[in-house]
């Protein structure tokens, strides 16, 4: 068995992975930088990733769900459902220099959080025979509503080229880049013209935060919305657009309550959708491609 | 220690399988008591939220249910919805699809095999350490599984959860010429996948041999991936000609129960415990491999899969996931090589009020879900079998083996350590895909 150099002796900063409520898309990410993996772990002592490693310092001490630390960077996935999870959240915060949430569930609750709009109760009815088995809050929340967060990155899952942004700024001591611009912005820069202007498909992409690269409308689909809000998103043109594209309020609500459902910014959209359309939309105001 | 006193080991966190779950084993002197795996993965409900979206929702939502096998989820989902509104989706359309799903398979596969389960049979503990030892091992397995996230970047926009799936087919289908990097691509990717394959044969591999009833899709001409007709296999001493039963049938066959310890159900085939899977599928459909993977499976030692040879140590798991990828490899190429662009990226799928099922072979083992429609395509129940859920009795009792054997042959006072990690390792064997199992509708209740 190869032995790594004990943690006193060694000077590389040391990461931890955690998950929470959530599918394993994000942490995977990670896994899915095959160029950069072998690289990264030359720089980064993966301390604790269940997903990859089983043990936790040397010795051969199994690796325990609460991990030791104290980790200089932490890559929290998952959003908070359980009694015991809001309790793990507390630990992990203290043991954690740095502390990343990555997805839309640790940022915004994730699709599980489309329970925060109905009754728990039924959804455990509706799943299990035995409901008293099943422990569960009547909430899924992101990280930040327990605990401070240093830097969210989003998306549904994250993207492979923002997560090795924010672990090389890391290791730069830099801050990392990641804008808070709208989808629409990263078409632009990819060359695709917009679908909406030249086909009339209904598109989350202006008050989406970029990240993905705008992959959607390359391949012809209007943006779904996966990476959740950009910071200040015009909802009211928005929906004014989706409407004038075809969408009916049921669509609109639909859309809107996916993956980044609990978004606060999102809250508005049941009453705008609901509200009746007096006059077409603006459409030089909602769409900064189209020509005025 | 008093070896005739019952002792409790206990893991508590499972590593290098994804998603959550710990394992409970009971030893009384030298006989294991229980074994229980306990999946505390959160439940997150899926079959809930599923109720009152559209019918053209299912594969980008319940892809969300696991991060490894996206695709799996989205081709269930298409199936079912489809299999609901009356329409089937073939040719090219249908050739894409697999294309996708071949690079789902060669990436999980892979992923799987190295990162998450070659360090068992080296002594090591993570990739880490095994890159310290064989960097070009890990350096082909890293090319290897990044060769499949191209197909589904390629043809899906991004590795996990694809976005250019849709039911009906896709938002936009490739032009031959754009699939030819991939396909000169895939023909390396054969020489990984094939050294692949002859890497893991030399494996030591402990001795063992399950007896679990086999299930997996059946599509006659094809080694089945996304699509088939549910096929059993006894365990051993029963017949081992396959018997189909119709998917529509299914939720009669495979029923599941919920138990006190777990978030996810447990579920039984016929009432007897089952193993759906890479074992299962080799068993099944190994007589259509392709004849390259087929000869990779004699020289690595499976017998011959023309002849339906069955390979029953679940720790030779491993190298039949290697034969898989070197299938999967070979499919893909086949279908870029024979490729003409369809005329319309999908074909309209109008709802209807009917209740619809679809499964497919993810890369752990068979998928199932039924969805009922209203007349405006309004879901009003779903239901999702994954393959966790099928595999959990089985992976109980190739726990309880593999530690009983281990206690037959030093003793009672067996050191905790070692079954620990022997526990850990027969688990991984099945690679248990533990997020996707949180979360499904029971309808048997348990009686106590
Ligand atoms: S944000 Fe999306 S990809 Fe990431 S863990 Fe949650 S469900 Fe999975
Ligand atoms: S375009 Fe929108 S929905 Fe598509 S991947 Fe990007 S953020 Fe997600």
């Amino acid at each position: 068995m190869t032995t790594e150099p004990g943690r006193a002796t060694d000077p590389r900063p040391t990461l931890a992975v955690w998950k929470f409520a959530s599918c394993d898309g994000c942490q995977l990410t990670l896994l899915d930088c095959e160029d950069e993996l072998l690289g990264l772990t030359d720089r980064v002592r993966i301390e604790h990733f269940l997903e990859m490693t089983p043990a936790e310092g040397a010795g051969g001490e199994r690796a325990r769900l609460d991990g030791r630390g104290p980790y200089d960077l932490s890559l929290v996935e998952g959003s908070i459902t359980t009694a015991e999870d809001a309790e793990r959240i507390q630990h992990v915060r203290r043991i954690s220099r740095y502390l990343v949430t990555i997805g839309a569930c640790a940022t915004a609750g994730g699709i599980q959080a489309l329970r925060n709009f109905s009754d728990v109760d039924e959804f455990i009815a509706a799943v299990y025979a035995r409901p008293e088995y099943i422990s569960t809050l009547e909430t899924s929340t992101p990280i930040s509503a327990h605990v401070p967060v240093d830097l969210e990155l989003r998306g549904c899952p994250i993207d492979r080229r923002q997560l090795l942004e924010v672990i090389t700024a890391y290791l730069a001591g830099r801050r990392p880049r990641v804008p808070g611009h709208s989808v629409c912005f990263e078409c632009k820069r990819r060359g695709t013209t917009c679908i909406t202007v030249a086909h009339g498909i209904p598109c989350l992409g202006p008050v989406t935060h970029a990240g993905c690269g705008a992959i959607c409308p390359a391949f012809g689909r209007g943006c779904y919305g996966c990476f959740g809000p950009m910071s200040r998103p015009n909802l009211r043109s928005m929906v004014a657009q989706l409407r004038h594209d075809g969408m009916s309020e049921q669509d609109i609500q639909r859309v809107f309550r996916t993956f980044n459902a609990a978004s606060p910014e999102h809250a508005p959209v049941p009453d705008l959708a609901a509200e009746k359309q007096e006059r077409p939309p603006a459409t030089t105001e909602t769409h900064p491609e189209r020509p005025a | 220690m008093n070896p005739r006193g019952t002792r409790v080991l206990r893991l508590d966190a499972l590593a290098r399988v994804e998603g959550e779950a710990a394992l409970h084993l009971r030893v009384d002197g030298g006989t294991v008591a229980e074994t229980r795996l306990r999946i505390y993965e959160p439940p997150r409900f899926f079959e809930a939220l599923l109720s009152g979206r559209g019918h053209t929702e299912p594969p980008d939502i319940t892809s969300r249910i696991c991060g490894i096998c996206p695709v799996a989820y989205q081709m269930s989902a298409c199936q079912a919805i489809e299999n609901a509104c009356g329409v089937t989706v073939d040719g090219p359309l249908a050739d894409l699809r697999r294309l996708l799903y071949c690079g789902e398979w060669i990436e999980s596969h892979t992923l799987h095999i190295y990162l998450l389960h070659a360090p068992d049979f080296l002594g090591l503990a993570d990739v880490v350490g095994l890159a310290r030892d064989q960097r070009a091992a890990v350096e082909r397995g890293l090319r290897l599984k990044q060769s499949g996230n191209a197909i589904l970047e390629q043809l899906g926009g991004r590795p996990i959860h694809p976005v250019n799936v849709r039911i009906g087919g896709f938002y936009r289908t490739p032009a031959p010429r754009e699939l030819r990097p991939l396909a000169e691509r895939l023909r390396q990717a054969r020489e990984d996948a094939l050294e692949t394959v002859r890497w893991v044969a030399a494996f030591d591999f402990p001795d063992a041999v399950y007896d679990h009833d086999l299930l997996a899709l059946r599509d006659p001409g094809h080694y089945a991936i996304d699509s088939g007709t549910p096929a059993v296999i006894a365990a051993r001493g029963g017949p081992r000609a396959a018997r189909e039963f119709a998917l529509s049938d299914f939720e009669q066959h495979v029923r599941e129960r919920q138990v006190p310890h777990s978030t996810a159900l447990t579920a039984t085939l016929d009432d007897r415990r089952f193993l759906t899977g890479p074992l299962a599928r080799y068993a099944i459909n190994g007589q259509w491999l392709h004849p390259v993977a087929a000869e990779a499976a004699r020289d690595a030692g499976l017998g011959d899969p023309a002849l339906g040879a069955i390979c029953d140590n679940p720790f030779r798991s491993i190298v039949v996931r290697a034969v898989e990828v070197v299938h999967a490899v070979e499919e893909a190429l086949r279908i870029i090589d024979g490729y003409a662009q369809p005329p319309r990226p999908a074909v309209e799928v109008p709802p209807r009020r009917a209740v619809g099922a679809g499964a497919t072979e993810a890369p752990r083992g068979l998928l199932y879900h039924r969805y009922a429609l209203t007349e405006d395509g309004t879901l009003t129940g779903a239901r999702i079998i994954p393959p966790t859920a099928q595999n959990q009795t089985a992976i109980e009792e190739d726990v309880r083996r593999a530690v009983q054997t281990r206690l037959d042959r030093d003793g009672p006072d067996a050191d905790d350590e070692e079954l620990t990690l022997l526990c850990e390792r027969a688990i991984r064997n099945h690679d248990p895909c533990i997020s996707c199992s949180a979360h499904f509708l029971d309808l048997t209740v348990e009686r106590t």
